[in-house]
């Protein structure tokens, strides 16, 4: 840890905690349909839109309701995803001419961008045609993050209503999202990664003719370079906004295309937690009680900044191996130092940890660096703070509804340990609620553990291993941690474009978002219908910092304690043998 | 109960996908053409005959003495821009230090009086295996080496890397590093 690496934490942290306020309260405005700007002037588009589709905006859902429509759009998005992908040999806008893509990948894909996870197992410039690209993905990119934050609003509705049935509109909070948060935002960024040099073309690749060629595996001479390009930034823009980050190109966003320059770096790195960091704000301020937004933000800068400082100092060390042949890993005047295996020259050491620990918080899964190539603790911390279920920040909405599940824990431990009734936000915390709680925080625990378990145990798991002993257990950990958790990083030196990756990843990213949303959508239906609590002495206070400590323990406690066995065998042991074979 | 939301489901699926699926890539497009021509078509580089020698933002390979070297890239060949890839090595993975070792041994073949330490840049790959910088420790590295062979003076050779240093954003965010094509094309231009 050195100055510089500090004052790049800092200037980070401060321009993103300088947006929560204006983008969280405009969010807010959105949803209560108070005059924001975009939704005064595009006001009569929306209602046009509602009667072209058969939409009743202002007939409310139950939460059964809701659920079945969020499950038919997502339903229907897979299927035309899957579509797209099998028959793109076929349709326009393929300059590069690739085919269909395999029926185990298409499916793995259209679950993982209609899930948000965006994990991916192909490789965008020799896999996707333009049409894929934009028809396929981008739509999924923005609908997926709306679903998300449909969910979150839908749960807030049921802390402040009372005695009602109806949750809102399934339809009317999608469009809302798209239109007048996801899209204005994306726009303005894709403009500006144009600026700094992400392509947004529908030509071809270019062909260069090479400065010096050079002789390829075979030992046949290459003169030419052929440079994939397409149309990028439209896409990425939306990938980092909406916490999805399937990459255009294969390198994702260490693609000098993808992020050419520190400040391209910069802003998709603010991109990537502004939207849910501002739903705390937007959170707090539709319940009407603001310090409750900034409490659950403060939970999570509570775990996520440690997390931070500590990652930029294992990656600036470097790797005793490597030092011992001699390298010079130092930081200077001239060099970032460190350990720079699987690391952009540009980004350095702390513009790359800095970004692998905001995209595992975020769920976003978009990589600056090869996580695979972090010393052993550095690659540990992301993996972690997916498998404490994607809550620390989270994807756009997800995070905080899985962290609102937490909250519901806490206060029943709480209540468990002072003798009261367990309440959140003038709402009492029953059965129902603690049931449907237990499986959001159970549910991503077993499918990961079970699976990493499985597909060690089978050939076909094993040989999709790139990196041997510990690190190779690490690989498949953090699929599945990826996958269940919706995030979609991974430590790719793992094969994972075979049926059985394909198939199994898919189904944990599948049951890892859609076994999460339906009981959140039951406790937003059960607290809709309950009574307001009023506010007694007796009531546990919600937003102080004992709360706030109180619930990063929480959330510490049943993260550590499920996965420390498995972190054990994978990343500790081999920082152990890395640091002991000095 | 669900009868009800198939219509809604498939209207606003379809009128939400030409929405951010056709209009707003198409527009992007439009604007980028127009205001950020260059940028927008991958920031090429044309030689004097109007042909494409690479872009500023792709590296290539070098392995000639006589250029600077770049990055060690993971993809096949090296520097292929149709497949970027890292090497997803792990740090303890015995392939890594063999890779280092051989990247070592390279750069002292050619370089044999250079007794300073390596740095890190030059024997680690990176991320997408066409990052066309490097640290600027690393182009220092192989100063003298690349002045020697190409018989010019060393601050001529400095002069050069030092015209392609890009910095830090407001001197806050990134590295600075130098860009290893455009130096090199700026030394054969010499020549």
């Amino acid at each position: 840890m050195n100055w510089n690496n500090l004052i790049q934490i800092s200037f980070y942290l401060a321009a993103l905690l300088l947006a929560v306020k204006p983008l969280g309260t405009f969010m807010a405005s959105i949803y209560e349909e108070k005059p924001a700007g975009f939704n005064t002037w595009l006001g009569s588009l929306e209602r046009c839109l509602y009667r072209v589709c058969g939409v009743r905006a202002d007939v409310g859902m139950t939460w059964k309701e809701y659920a079945v429509a969020l499950m038919l759009f997502n339903a229907l998005g897979i299927v035309v995803v899957y579509i797209i992908q099998r028959f793109q040999g076929s349709l326009p806008l393929n300059p590069m001419e690739l085919p269909a893509v395999a029926a185990d990948s298409a499916f793995n894909t259209a679950v993982s961008f209609v899930s948000n996870t965006n994990w991916q197992g192909y490789g965008g410039e020799s896999t996707m045609s333009y049409l894929t690209q934009m028809l396929a993905l981008t739509v999924q990119n923005f609908v997926s993050a709306a679903t998300g934050m449909a969910v979150l609003v839908a749960l807030a509705r049921g802390f402040i209503q009372k005695q009602t049935r109806a949750l809102g509109n399934f339809w009317v909070d999608i469009v809302r999202t798209t239109l007048y948060i996801l899209m204005p935002l994306s726009l303005i960024l894709a403009l500006l990664l144009v600026s700094q040099g992400v392509p947004q073309t529908f030509h071809s690749g270019a062909v260069a003719t090479l400065v010096q060629p050079v002789k390829d595996g075979t030992g046949n001479t290459v003169t030419q370079q052929v440079i994939a390009l397409g149309p990028a930034a439209s896409q990425i823009a939306i990938k980092q906004l909406g916490t999805n980050g399937g990459g255009f190109f294969n390198a994702n966003s260490a693609h000098p295309y993808e992020n050419p320059t520190p400040l391209s770096n910069l802003l998709q790195m603010f991109s990537i937690l502004l939207i849910p960091a501002a739903l705390c704000y937007t959170f707090g301020y539709l319940v009407k009680d603001l310090r409750q937004g900034w409490a659950l933000l403060a939970v999570i800068l509570t775990i996520f900044v440690p997390c931070l400082l500590w990652s930029v100092q294992i990656e600036q060390r470097g790797n005793p191996l490597l030092t011992r042949l001699g390298i010079d890993q130092s930081a200077t005047m001239f060099q970032s130092g460190g350990n720079m295996e699987g690391k952009e020259a540009r980004f350095g050491i702390v513009s790359s940890s800095i970004w692998s620990v905001a995209t595992a918080a975020a769920s976003n899964g978009s990589v600056n660096s090869m996580h695979d190539s972090y010393m052993p603790l550095g690659g540990m911390i992301p993996m972690w703070l997916i498998q404490l279920g994607e809550v620390i920040f989270g994807g756009v909405g997800s995070g905080l509804y899985g962290l609102i599940a937490f909250v519901i824990v806490a206060v029943f431990i709480a209540g468990l340990m002072i003798g009261r009734t367990p309440e959140y936000l003038g709402k009492k915390i029953e059965a129902q609620e603690m049931k449907m709680s237990a499986l959001i925080v159970l549910i991503p625990p077993l499918i990961i553990l079970m699976l990493t378990a499985l597909s060690v145990s089978v050939a076909v798991g094993k040989v999709g291993i790139l990196n041997p002993g510990a690190h190779g257990f690490s690989e498949i950990l953090y699929a599945f941690s990826s996958a269940s958790g919706n995030n979609g990083s991974a430590f790719a030196g793992l094969s994972a474009n075979t049926p059985f990756y394909n198939i199994a990843l898919g189904l944990a990213m599948f049951f890892g978002r859609f076994w999460l949303i339906v009981p959140v959508l039951a406790i937003a239906g059960s607290l809709s219908s309950k009574k307001i609590v009023p506010v007694s002495p007796g009531t546990l206070p919600t937003h102080t910092p004992l709360f706030v400590f109180f619930l990063a323990i929480v959330v510490v406690v049943v993260g550590a304690l499920t996965f420390f066995p498995a972190l054990s065998l994978g990343p500790i042991v081999e920082h152990l043998m890395l640091n002991g074979a000095q | 109960m669900w009868r009800e939301q198939i219509r809604p489901a498939f209207m606003v699926f379809i009128v939400l996908t030409v929405i951010t699926g056709v209009i707003y890539p198409l527009f992007v497009t439009g604007v980028a053409q127009i205001f950020f021509y260059k940028q927008a078509n991958g920031s090429l580089l044309y030689a004097e005959d109007g042909s494409v020698v690479g872009s500023s933002l792709v590296g290539q390979n070098f392995d000639d003495p006589r250029y600077f070297w770049g990055r060690p890239s993971a993809t096949s060949p090296a520097y292929n821009a149709l497949a970027s890839s890292g090497s997803n090595l792990g740090p303890s993975n015995p392939a890594l230090v063999a890779a280092v070792r051989a990247r070592i041994a390279a750069l002292k073949i050619v370089d044999p009086e250079n007794q300073a330490a390596i740095p890190i840049d030059l024997v680690s790959a990176s991320a997408s295996g066409l990052d066309p910088h490097l640290s600027l420790a690393g182009a220092y590295y192989q100063l003298s080496r690349v002045a020697r062979l190409r018989k010019l003076p060393e601050a001529k050779v400095r002069q050069i890397v030092q015209q392609n240093i890009s910095g830090r954003f407001l001197g806050l965010a990134g590295e600075p590093v130098i860009n290893i094509l455009k130096v090199n094309l700026a030394l054969d231009s010499l020549n």
